[in-house]
């Protein structure tokens, strides 16, 4: 069948797109039945993430500097962290579920429903609550990119929306793989969290705070120096972690790119290793 | 007697039930172990960055402030400081009307959910509370102590730590009865939890004011109390001190549970069956 089509992964991928599109924009109206409750919901989740800058700001409290930087420098690394997560966390969030979803069996309607089971699980349950978390890091962003004093060029500024881009993108592929992994381990959904939310906490800091050896596995093997360390510190004109290369800082688009087919590799063999729970 | 002693070992029964339910998730620990262990090398590292700034802020030298970091992962889901608790399952028989049949038993609702929820907190600390804090110390310099002693105080602190969180976490739930939906207070009880507990900053950091509140508040009871009798920083009086501030906020949240409880317990009946 997929044979006769002259482009079978772009028409999946259209398919995945409209089931996407259809699923979640259900689930937003089902959301909006209960606007009050969808705006505390959205409200909490502004003030959970906004936690986490407080802590920053204690820590400003007590300092001027940390690991070299100042406190408007952070808040640039921490809003773009932020709100690149926030991105893929809209997008992709609900992947975490996969595994009560294999464990209860009810991965199986997913499968027999003619779209593809990504897009389906994708959207299963779109929270549009977690714009909460994405104003906040868009917020904190906007601070620092006002407060900053940057000599702004061309390409300066071009790097701030690509960046945000290929960083979505980046932990895009770490929720899609996080979701492989739990066709292997159905209770191990909070590893996945080690690498998202862990992930997002580590860039809210300058690589100078962190030891070498975390740097270089953070940039060679997961590659999340490319989310937000080495997109900033070109932008503020700072040196790099591990003498990179200047054009380095161009890189993230084809690092997205490269982690977001990896990861659909995975989660294609995750997809073909799964054997229903049965009943 | 014979009835005290035959309560007792219900409520013994129930927090081995309950030990026994959170030990059967192995794969689901080992994965809370791992995220509680990159959790904890990050804030490591990030503290390492604060006190090579100010070095001896808030009283704590390096080697402390890095011990803080990994008895706040140990203790995390010990308190339940964000959640997954006893509460959840509360909540949720209290919307479904579940808790009618709960009040019917021969055993106090109160005392049931603390023996069930001392259960749960027994194996978190052992499960999930050993494997991070030795990670840590294959990482960094750690401040443990050497006198055993002090681990057993420390131990008391623990132990009254978890009754305080338990107490503040059953008002929480019972406020399901008057809401129904345990979503709102829930989240802003995980909020207070990480605040005020220390788990964000130790308490002794945040400034003026705010930490003078924060210390008195029951929070800090949970993860800041404990953390500094490990770290030694209560002795003799001044230990015996905190155990009374501990043991002074589980008597009054348990009496608020108490009456809250009452309380709750007459709407059933106006409610109906």
């Amino acid at each position: 069948m997929a044979d006769l089509d002259p482009h079978p992964g772009l028409a999946r991928v259209r398919s995945g797109l409209r089931a996407y599109r259809l699923i979640s924009a259900m689930w937003i109206r089902s959301l909006m039945a209960y606007r009050l409750s969808f705006a505390m919901t959205a409200l909490g989740n502004f003030a959970v993430t906004a936690f986490d800058f407080a802590a920053i700001l204690l820590m400003f409290s007590q300092v001027d500097r940390l690991g070299g930087y100042s406190l408007p420098e952070i808040a640039f690394l921490y809003g773009a962290s932020c709100t690149a997560f926030g991105l893929a966390d809209l997008s992709l969030g609900s992947m975490d579920r996969l595994g009560r979803r294999v464990r209860d069996g009810t991965l199986d309607t997913l499968l027999v429903r003619p779209a593809p089971v990504l897009a389906q699980v994708a959207a299963d349950r779109f929270g549009l609550h977690r714009l909460g978390r994405l104003t906040q890091g868009a917020l904190v962003l906007a601070y620092a990119l006002v407060v900053l004093d940057i000599e702004w060029s061309p390409l300066k500024v071009l790097m701030v929306p690509l960046m945000l881009v290929s960083g979505a993108g980046i932990f895009g592929a770490l929720f899609v793989a996080g979701g492989a992994f739990q066709f292997v381990a159905q209770d191990a959904a909070e590893v996945q969290n080690a690498f998202t939310y862990g992930g997002t906490t580590l860039l809210q800091y300058p690589p100078s705070v962190f030891a070498k050896d975390l740097v270089r596995g953070v940039t060679f093997v997961l590659p999340l120096a490319f989310v937000n360390w080495l997109p900033v510190l070109y932008v503020l004109g700072r040196p790099y972690p591990l003498d990179l290369p200047v054009w380095a800082a161009f890189t993230p688009p084809s690092v997205a790119v490269a982690c977001l087919a990896l990861a659909g590799l995975a989660w294609r063999a995750g997809l073909r290793s799964y054997r229903s729970t049965g009943s | 007697m014979r009835v005290r002693t035959g309560r007792f070992r219900l409520y013994a029964a129930v927090a081995r039930g309950s030990f026994r339910r959170y030990a059967t998730y192995r794969v689901a620990t080992a994965a809370g172990v791992f995220t509680n262990t990159v959790f904890g090398l990050i804030l490591a590292y990030t503290y390492i960055a604060l006190w090579d700034e100010r070095p001896g802020l808030g009283g704590y030298d390096q080697e402390q402030a890095i011990t803080f970091v990994w008895l706040g992962q140990a203790l995390l889901t010990v308190m339940a400081l964000m959640g997954g608790g006893f509460e959840g399952e509360l909540i949720e028989r209290i919307r479904t009307g579940d808790i009618a049949v709960d009040l019917y038993r021969p055993a106090d609702l109160q005392a049931w959910w603390l023996a069930s929820d001392l259960g749960r907190a027994l194996f978190q600390l052992l499960g999930r509370g050993i494997v991070p804090v030795a990670a840590g110390a294959l990482v960094f310099q750690l401040a443990l102590p050497a006198d055993p002693l002090r681990w057993a105080a420390f131990l008391l602190a623990v132990v009254f730590g978890a009754v305080v969180s338990f107490a503040l976490r059953f008002l929480v739930a019972l406020t399901a009865f008057w809401l129904l939906d345990g979503a709102g207070v829930t989240q802003v009880t995980m909020l207070a939890g990480t605040f005020f507990s220390g788990m964000l900053l130790p308490l002794n950091v945040f400034p003026g004011a705010l930490g003078e509140v924060a210390r008195a508040l029951p929070w800090s009871a949970l993860l800041q109390v404990p953390a500094d009798v490990f770290l030694g920083r209560h002795t003799g009086l001044g230990l015996l001190r905190t155990y009374v501030f501990q043991l002074g906020w589980a008597a009054v949240l348990l009496t608020a549970g108490r009456l809250l409880q009452a309380a709750a317990t007459r709407r059933v009946v106006v409610q109906g069956g």
